[in-house]
């Protein structure tokens, strides 16, 4: 946590602290010293990037035309994965759960989301480990992710999915393998992973059998052939070089494709590979969406879209750029009960406190979310959990309805870049919207006579 | 799907059924949808022979197969070939691509020519033999399969295999066994190089009982003694500063 120089007590008595050494910094330092090794934790980015609060929403006044709150229709429904598979997901919400695996959750977290997911009509995901059981029973539309490590893959479970996504990259660590440290390699999650007990979980950076976008290709057929092209088949990619990533995976034969943002969360890896690869969700999504417009693929092969994605806004304002949905990860958590207060003493026995706790990887979390210890895991009532999931995903799309409707959009997928400013500079750059007042989208020549 | 020949017959030898699919005028499509139907039907599956003709190096013939079907391709395939087999035999005389018998599950693959990268990989059981050689990253990610490679094995073989076993009758390229978890390694040559945490280990009984019962399946007539075999250091379960690479 960086504290500002003005805290009670330093500023005050004259003290000042440097912007370059701050004391998160100064602490991580000492840590290093002391241990040798570099801190793992889970979360997402912390530090400040350009982010969907940088962009606002035109409502319509003269020169458009609202649509009434609360009485006129708005349409939030989406279909994934209409290009080649006989079965695509015909989702209620454009609001989906982000992969998360069993190991890195508890099996009662997974059976929350699932069972959240499935209320409001949306997906939930699995993630590196396998599919259990109670995400499957609750989750009405399952995604099953098809990861470079391959834990628990079997085929029978792709038979059992409604969708498959094959991973990449996650936004958290783009290029980047998994480490769940050995004390969440419980016997169940051990054995789901073939791995001995205790020991840790090294999830591969890259797939073990292709190498490049032509063998992705390949890949996609063999997993429609397995599954007699019945599936919708994702393509998931951490945003780095987003512009030639999506247009590889259009090219590989994806059905829809997954951007996720360095704000996207993970269970545990490296705070210098979270903080430091990648790009912000709000820069990668015109890049995708560019991609797909000159692909002539826009609308064609969808484009899903995470990476600290929060709340309706977020949700409006990624639509508004061209996404046909969205998935959560950390909020959906935090909705569960994820870093909540009620556990605010036990967090600070963890040497955490509410609002700051991210050591996922030490499987001791007090919510009972990241956690596979018994005790701690039966804390989350995934009934309750699931339901407290379904409001938040209920709240979002009444948000983005509410402002879609001043932006007089019949559907939520109708809003555009047209309905956006930035009030940055950089925001406007990266999401290639005006500045707030002006006709200027930076690296493009501004319009005549600015009257905008 | 139509198969070229649809007048089934009797193979005498074996009492089964032969059903022949001739992929220049069949797609892959066609005979997977075909063999998956069977499969679905069970009960008498395992008495019919299908037998794929000019495979002309396509990909995923016969993968996602369920069912004890016995699959003879004559001729090379490419790309995943006999892919996530679950209980089926499939029989390929000629050489195979990239990710030969990817994730099998059960059953059995036999490859009479060589095999090119990631053969195996990921495979969670059954037995893979290929007869000629593998390429590259051979067994990579195994998690219980059992390889038998009659000849020589690429660089990177191994790498990261959690548990089952590859026997490399032939020699090992580079970083054999690199990041090795549970797996066990027998070579019968030589290993150009081991990978990090992969070190030489003692034969004891069981791994010569465990070796010959492979070979013996394999069809593969060496003795024992004459293969070293190779496993994990366990020096990198658990992060630590002073081990990592």
């Amino acid at each position: 946590m960086t504290s500002a120089n003005t805290d009670s007590g330093t500023a005050s008595s004259g003290l000042r602290e440097s912007a370059t050494f701050d004391r998160a910094t100064i602490h991580e330092i000492q840590r290093a010293a002391e241990t040798g090794v570099y801190d793992i934790r889970g979360w997402g980015a912390k530090r400040a990037v350009p982010h969907f609060d940088d962009l606002l929403l035109l409502g319509a006044s003269m020169s458009r035309y609202p649509l009434e709150g609360y009485r006129e229709r708005c349409d939030t429904d989406v279909v994934l994965g209409d290009r080649h598979a006989k079965f695509p997901l015909h989702l209620q919400i454009p609001v989906t759960i982000a992969g998360m695996s069993f190991g890195a959750l508890s099996a009662q977290a997974k059976e929350a989301l699932g069972r959240g997911a499935s209320e409001v009509g949306t997906s939930t995901t699995t993630g590196d480990g396998g599919m259990t059981a109670e995400e499957r029973g609750q989750s009405k539309h399952l995604v099953y992710q098809y990861l470079p490590s391959r834990y628990g893959m079997n085929p029978d479970d792709l038979r059992r999915a409604d969708a498959i996504e094959i991973v990449l990259g996650q936004g958290a660590k783009p290029g980047g393998g998994g480490m769940l440290l050995g004390q969440k390699i419980t016997e169940r999650v051990a054995g789901m992973r073939t791995l001995p007990v205790g020991v840790d979980q090294r999830s591969a950076c890259r797939h073990p059998d292709w190498t490049g976008p032509d063998d992705l290709e390949i890949k996609i057929r063999e997993l429609r052939e397995i599954t007699d092209w019945e599936k919708p088949i994702y393509v998931k990619v951490g945003a780095t070089r987003t512009y030639f990533d999506v247009a590889l995976a259009v090219k590989s034969g994806a059905d829809v494709v997954v951007v996720d943002g360095m704000q996207g969360g993970t269970a545990a890896t490296q705070e210098v590979f979270i903080e430091h690869v990648g790009i912000p969700t709000l820069a990668a999504i015109p890049q995708a969406v560019q991609a797909l417009q000159e692909l002539g693929m826009h609308r064609k092969v969808q484009l899903i879209v995470s990476g600290g994605v929060r709340n309706g806004a977020d949700l409006a304002k990624c639509l508004a750029l061209g996404a046909d949905a969205v998935s959560i990860g950390t909020a959906a958590l935090i909705a569960l009960g994820d870093n909540s207060p009620r556990f605010a003493e036990e967090y600070r026995a963890l040497g955490s406190e509410a609002g700051f706790y991210d050591d996922y990887q030490d499987g001791r979390d007090p919510a009972g979310i990241t956690t596979q210890d018994p005790e701690l895991s039966a804390r989350l009532d995934p009934v309750l959990g699931g339901r407290r999931l379904a409001n938040l995903l209920r709240v979002m799309t009444m948000e983005a309805q509410t402002l879609a409707r001043a932006c007089g959009k019949a559907h939520v997928h109708n809003l555009e870049p047209e309905d956006l400013v930035a009030l940055t500079i950089e925001a406007a750059a990266m999401a290639r919207v005006p500045l707030a007042g002006t006709s200027w989208i930076p690296g493009r020549p501004s319009r005549d006579g600015d009257r905008w | 799907m139509t198969p070229t020949d649809p007048q089934p017959t009797t193979d005498r030898r074996a009492e089964r059924t032969t059903k022949v699919v001739d992929l220049a005028s069949s797609s892959v499509r066609e005979l997977n949808q075909a063999l998956h139907e069977s499969s679905s039907t069970g009960g008498e599956s395992s008495a019919v022979e299908w037998v794929i003709t000019n495979p002309q190096g396509e990909h995923a013939i016969a993968c996602g197969l369920t069912e004890p079907v016995h699959v003879r391709i004559e001729g090379h395939v490419g790309y995943y070939c006999a892919g996530m087999n679950q209980r089926a035999h499939v029989e390929v005389r000629g050489n195979a691509g990239v990710g030969l018998a990817e994730n099998m599950m059960s059953g059995r693959v036999d490859v009479s020519g060589d095999a090119s990268q990631s053969a195996g990989a990921t495979g969670h059981g059954g037995l893979l033999v290929i007869n000629g050689n593998a390429a590259a990253r051979c067994g990579i990610s195994m998690k219980g399969i059992d390889i038998v490679v009659g000849g020589n094995v690429g660089h990177m073989s191994a790498f990261m295999a959690q548990a089952g076993r590859l026997v490399i009758c032939g020699d090992a390229g580079d970083a054999l066994g690199d990041s090795l978890y549970e797996a066990h390694l027998y070579v019968r040559g030589t290993v150009k190089s081991l990978g990090a945490d992969c070190v030489a280990k003692p034969m004891r009984a069981h791994h010569h009982t465990e070796l010959a019962d492979l070979l013996s399946r394999a069809a593969m007539a060496y003795s024992t003694a004459e293969f070293t075999r190779y496993g994990s250091a366990r020096s990198l379960y658990n992060f630590h500063v002073d081990n990592a690479y």
